[in-house]
């Protein structure tokens, strides 16, 4: 298995050690509207969406915080990581979603099941989507609760996630996805390199199923 | 050979490569474009001086953000949702994929447009970027919502990087009562299995109550397999998907028709296959259901009541009490008590000729309720063409519904077809998220008579009164 290097504007950015603060958000079936609200789906960029994340949750209709929000209080402004409910990125397909989360620089995040689409765009885009088991997630819950002070450090390579009382908790990933996530990898041109492949299959469908 | 579902059979024809971890290139026949999610895929292509590798197998519709009024062919008002559309009339045109402009009567919802135009078949692999994709599966085809990354993975190489989900078979045993449709089938699959029930799952929906099910209906349970959690729903393609597939524009015809049909005889689960998950629900057991909070696992008959936090466990109690502040409900609350200022009925779930025709006959001869806004948002220009040439139209704008073009519309409310704060809907959509229709907009999900039963009573109402 190999991989191409990405081509496209911007490379992915790699993923390997993350040491940040983790934001809590228990809330289970978080979707993909509450990241980010339909209105802001109008552009055609792929940046600029961090501002709206969470936008009907983190604003008042007159544009000012509202403060009780996690992201708004002064300890989780900087947060690179959510631990959140079940279900977390359920809704639709859209990546804005993850690119609300990369352009606020959320780089992971931690639940106990997240929603298909969204767990593969996640990938796509150098976020890393972590699913625990309830009793994990709970506990990195705790700690995420203590704010600043409780930084977690996520270790790709080794599927690790230190707490910040030194406790250790090892995650599972599809060894395909982490690699491309390490080294920050382009699907396309790792899939343009199997080309052939793809000219044989459609030679043989277009015989096999003429009518597609 | 060893015994297949119907998801392994059209897995296996389209593996164009499969590493040694099981990660697949699955190659893809159909793919839908709309203007939401694919301008920064084309511009991605744009960048990397790439084509689109199969753009007879790509077809483009606007239908997101288009306005729903018939002024809209002179220009869209809102700059950032004209831009939008803009793009994908330029794109579509530069990369040279077949294209129905808003200007075109068969313009419509890019779920609905697909299978009236007979792009999507039995046995095909089917995606969008969009989730609602899982609606194709109706046909026996393996259909699902990708992101944008993924649009511009497909478009420049008409593939998919996957790997296989599990098998679950959700069997509906039986035959329905009146006034149960095809919507509260899919919504009490979801209140049974949750919304993350079918997460890492392709599901096929069987059983006497889905075969008895027209296309229509069976595109409505399939459309919601998403909010179950599902990667794609699936049903077996039989005589009645033939009969409706027979004549469409881009459906085979002659000696391809028939060597077409030999094939779709072989798509379904031989008897002895393995499924990794089966559920199974009575027909007779399904009541016209509602949704009372904010995600669509949040269900109950319409008989019931609005339910207490505290009859939910873990996570959920919070979601809950959320929920119910949110839709401004009281536990203990008889659901049919529930005043409605508004009633929906279109977008990929319900806006097709059957859901009209069953809003329509509840409707006849009826007045909606003083002071309410209902409106109907045809699927297609076509499905509104067959709609006013029934008659149906008719009975919609006599009994006080707005009658509008095709598009979604309220569904996402991302055209000015939205709620204002705390006004709440019924709607035949399949979204009741917080804010989705609209900022602090209620919904709540129903089946298009369910939705004809409230516009003309004021309040969430069982049909079956009304039959
Ligand atoms: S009608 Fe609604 S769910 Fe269907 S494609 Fe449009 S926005 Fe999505």
């Amino acid at each position: 298995m190999y991989c191409a290097p990405s081509d496209k504007e911007e490379p992915m950015e790699k993923f390997t050690k993350l040491t940040g603060t983790a934001a809590p958000m228990p809330l289970v079936n978080i979707d993909t509207d509450m990241i980010i609200p339909k209105v802001f789906l109008k552009s055609i960029q792929r940046t600029g969406f961090g501002k709206n994340l969470f936008d009907e949750m983190r604003y008042n209709r007159d544009g000012s915080e509202i403060p009780d929000f996690v992201l708004n209080k002064p300890q989780y402004r900087d947060a690179e990581i959510l631990v959140a409910g079940d279900n977390f990125g359920c809704g639709s397909s859209r990546e804005h979603a993850p690119w609300a989360l990369k352009d606020f620089g959320i780089k992971c995040v931690i639940s106990t099941s997240f929603a298909d689409i969204f767990y593969n765009n996640c990938f796509k885009n150098g976020i890393l989507p972590i699913v625990l088991p309830q009793e994990d997630v709970d506990k990195l819950m705790d700690d995420a609760e203590r704010g600043a002070n409780a930084k977690l450090t996520i270790d790709l390579e080794n599927q690790t996630i230190q707490g910040p009382d030194g406790g250790t908790i090892t995650f599972e990933v599809d060894a395909f996805k982490k690699h491309c996530l390490m080294e920050g990898l382009d699907d396309i041109g790792l899939t343009m390199a199997k080309e052939a492949s793809i000219d044989s299959f459609e030679a043989k469908a277009a015989q096999e199923r003429p009518w597609v | 050979m060893s015994p297949k579902t119907l998801y392994d059979k059209i897995w296996d024809a389209h593996v164009a490569h499969e590493a040694e971890d099981g990660t697949s290139l699955l190659y893809i026949d159909r793919h839908l474009v709309h203007e939401v999610t694919s301008p920064q895929a084309f511009e991605g292509l744009r960048m990397a001086g790439r084509k689109v590798r199969a753009p007879e197998k790509t077809i483009a519709v606007p239908d997101h953000n288009v306005p729903t009024t018939p002024d809209r062919v002179n220009g869209i008002d809102n700059p950032e949702s004209r831009i939008q559309v803009e793009a994908l009339d330029k794109n579509a045109k530069e990369f040279g994929v077949h294209y129905y402009p808003v200007s075109d009567v068969r313009q419509g919802i890019v779920h609905i447009v697909g299978p009236e135009q007979g792009w999507t078949l039995p046995g095909m692999t089917v995606v969008c970027g969009d989730s609602h994709t899982a609606t194709h599966g109706a046909f026996g085809a393996l259909a699902h919502g990708i992101g944008t990354s993924e649009v511009e993975h497909v478009l420049a190489t008409q593939t998919l990087i996957q790997k296989k989900s599990k098998n679950m078979k959700v069997e509906i045993t039986g035959k329905l009562r009146p006034g149960v449709t095809a919507k509260d089938i899919t919504l009490s699959v979801i209140g049974e299995t949750g919304t993350a029930g079918g997460t890492g799952y392709v599901i096929e929906y069987c059983g006497e109550a889905i075969r008895d099910l027209s296309m229509e209906g069976r595109m409505t349970v399939c459309n919601m397999a998403i909010e179950g959690g599902a990667r794609a729903g699936l049903i077996a393609p039989d005589e009645t998907t033939f009969t409706y597939i027979k004549g469409r524009p881009h459906a085979p015809k002659g000696a391809q028709w028939e060597a077409a049909l030999t094939w779709w005889k072989t798509l379904f689960s031989d008897d002895d296959a393995h499924w990794d998950k089966v559920i199974t629900i009575k027909g007779e057991d399904i009541a016209p259901v509602v949704t009372w909070g904010t995600s669509p696992e949040d269900v109950l008959p319409i008989t019931a009541k609005v339910p207490a936090p505290e009859d939910f466990k873990g996570g959920k109690v919070d979601a809950a009490k959320r929920s119910l502040d949110y839709m401004g409900l009281k536990p203990g609350q008889p659901l049919t008590e529930i005043e409605i200022d508004t009633v929906f009925i279109g977008s990929c779930t319900n806006g097709r000729i059957e859901d009209l025709r069953a809003a329509a006959e509840i409707l006849k001869g009826k007045k909606i309720k003083d002071g309410m806004r209902a409106m109907v948002v045809p699927g297609s220009g076509l499905v509104r063409a067959q709609a006013e040439e029934e008659g149906l139209a008719d009975i919609f704008k006599e009994a006080g519904f707005e009658w509008r073009m095709a598009g979604c519309s309220m569904c996402l409310a991302m055209n000015p077809d939205q709620l204002s704060e705390g006004e709440r809907c019924a709607s035949t959509s399949n979204r009741n998220f917080e804010g989705r229709q609209g900022y602090k907009g209620r919904t709540h999900l129903v089946s298009p008579a369910m939705a004809a039963a409230a516009a003309v009573t004021g309040h969430l109402t069982d049909v079956r009164e009304m039959m």
